[in-house]
């Protein structure tokens, strides 16, 4: 299998200092979803905004490698890499809430893309623009495509961020717990959605959730992270069944169950955080810092 | 899908008709004043002086606000004030617009060195008593139309300098930024078509509240004589000179302050009417 996105020690470290990313090397193979899975503050974002040129000003990366389709895109120079991206990646963004320009009708905003980076007619773009937003299955499509963001609920918006991701056809989707901000009956039409929209055209997806549950059911490799490390990397299957790293036993074993649901919750023990973060120290020892 | 705003066509509302057809009724009154004024407003009379508005006893046909001490004619001079007003509101505060508001969204959307130095700026600026910094900048650069409009815009840009750096600063934090800059958007770019359109609706309200502190400043500095030629009218001028004789002619001071205040009102009610209009949220 094609490796798509390859992201090989990749370090990313606070303007002041402090280290956000510990030589991360992730893979995504093309037409596959990847799960970056970890607490808040694991730096599981951090990674899809560093691919995508879109980090913090506060923060920037010290070393590594972002190969996307066999170009090292941190070589290259920035407005090289930025059309590069342009071209072949995009965004399903957290909030579709805020994702979506609100002085800007919802038809221009999906077509704009099409226009500017593969320079289409913008009839040709109205028309993809439609297919898209059926395909996503939103009614009244005439309606929509001449609405404001704010006429809108959040759920349909997500539709139509999920729809303009789509549109340039590109080779590479981040999704950036792209269900968190909806309620829970809206996420699972929203996963199902993404996870068609994929396997229909063949996109890797690098999928950011905090929520083992999504991750069973879209991806087929994941990553584990704690505080700014990898600390496993598995295929699905075998996560579920024998996860090796004991803070990753110790997450799966946090999951609210159905079978049991006036049950406490499992938090992590405490000694299995003190020995990845001891884990974490002796990198930071390793690598010098 | 059905949304129940979209079905409700909104009036345009009192407060912008109101506001928007007193600064009508000034603007027609303004351009054509040699035409309409009743008449010449630097005429005198000695005869006829502190004559009261046209409901009182002892008034004379052709003087329908009444005249001040030297016999010139209240509304004629107003009229013609409203040149000067007018054309300094506008005048000002649109440069002041511009200046500020570029400044603002530079520093609120490149952040960085940008806003250090824009914001910096802004803070020493903002420590100078302005009516004093804008009678300083008169006294040097001497009176004259050119100067008032200098002073304005002198003193003022830091008004939309802080403001639009603040809601650029909120914009540049959504998500759409993001998106448009995976989407290969150039920062400048982004800055135009993205941000710009989502600050407008505060640019304009900003604008109006501007020509009306205009309005205001160039009073301020007819009062004290730091306007223009002593002969031409101004509103601050005739309010200078009535307040002198107040208990005679109460009439020469309230006149042209009830202009004033009724147009300086006028300004910033058009603004907030116009920043709702332009919202597509509020819409």
């Amino acid at each position: 299998m094609m490796t798509y996105l390859s992201i090989r020690n990749l370090t990313v470290r606070l303007n002041t200092g402090p280290v956000i990313l510990r030589s991360v090397s992730v893979n995504v193979a093309a037409g596959q979803v990847h799960g970056l899975v970890g607490e808040s503050g694991a730096g599981k974002s951090m990674i899809g905004k560093a691919v995508l040129g879109t980090l913090p000003r506060a923060m920037q990366i010290t070393s590594g490698e972002i190969w996307l389709d066999g170009t090292n895109l941190l070589t290259l120079p920035p407005k090289e890499r930025r059309r590069r991206i342009g071209a072949t990646a995009a965004l399903i963004p957290q909030d579709p809430l805020t994702a979506l320009n609100p002085s800007k009708r919802i038809g221009p905003q999906i077509t704009r893309r099409l226009v500017d980076i593969l320079g289409w007619t913008k009839v040709d773009a109205d028309a993809r623009a439609r297919e898209l937003l059926d395909e996503v299955h939103i009614p009244n499509i005439n309606r929509v495509m001449r609405s404001y963001p704010h006429e809108l609920s959040g759920g349909m918006r997500q539709r139509i961020l999920i729809a303009s991701a789509f549109a340039a056809e590109p080779k590479l989707i981040i999704a950036d717990e792209p269900t968190t901000a909806l309620d829970v009956t809206v996420q699972k039409q929203i996963l199902r959605l993404i996870s068609d929209m994929q396997d229909r055209h063949g996109t890797a997806l690098l999928f950011v959730t905090h929520d083992l549950g999504v991750v069973s059911k879209v991806c087929d490799t994941l990553s584990v992270l704690y505080a700014g490390k990898v600390v496993e990397d598995a295929r699905m299957h075998r996560f579920f069944m024998r996860p090796i790293h004991p803070y990753s036993a110790a997450l799966l074993a946090a999951t609210p169950t159905y079978t049991d649901p006036m049950g406490s919750l499992t938090p992590v023990p405490q000694d299995v955080i003190r020995a990845v973060e001891q884990e974490v120290r002796q990198h930071d020892v390793r690598a010098g810092s | 899908m059905r949304d129940a705003r979209a079905e409700v066509k909104r009036p345009i509302g009192l407060r912008l008709w109101l506001s928007g057809g007193w600064l009508a009724l000034l603007f027609i009154g303004a351009i054509f004043a040699p035409l309409i004024a009743p008449k010449d407003p630097l005429m005198q009379d000695l005869f006829l002086g502190r004559l009261p508005p046209f409901w009182m006893a002892g008034t004379e046909p052709g003087f329908l606000l009444g005249t001040d001490s030297l016999g010139r004619d209240v509304l004629s001079r107003i009229l013609h004030g409203a040149r000067l007003a007018i054309i300094v509101a506008l005048a000002a505060g649109t440069l002041t617009c511009l200046i500020g508001a570029t400044l603002g969204l530079i520093a609120g959307y490149y952040r960085g060195w940008p806003d250090r130095i824009i914001s910096r700026f802004v803070d020493i600026w903002m420590a100078f008593p302005p009516v004093l910094f804008a009678i300083l900048l008169i006294a040097v650069l001497g009176p004259g139309l050119s100067s008032i409009i200098i002073a304005i815009v002198v003193i003022d840009w830091t008004r939309f300098a802080r403001v639009i750096r603040a809601e650029a600063m909120g914009q540049g934090a959504m998500d759409y930024i993001a998106s448009a800059q995976v989407a290969g958007r150039t920062r400048f770019g982004t800055m135009m078509t993205e941000i710009l359109p989502n600050v407008l609706p505060t640019i304009v309200a900003l604008l109006t509240l501007e020509m009306g502190i205009a309005v205001i400043v160039e009073a301020i500095l007819s009062f004290v004589n730091l306007s223009i030629s002593t002969d031409s009218p101004t509103w601050g001028g005739m309010i200078a000179e009535g307040r002198t004789s107040v208990h005679q002619a109460w009439w020469v001071l309230v006149f042209p302050l009830v202009t004033l205040f009724l147009t300086v009102l006028s300004f910033s009610q058009l603004g907030e009417g116009l920043k709702d209009r332009f919202d597509p949220v509020l819409r």
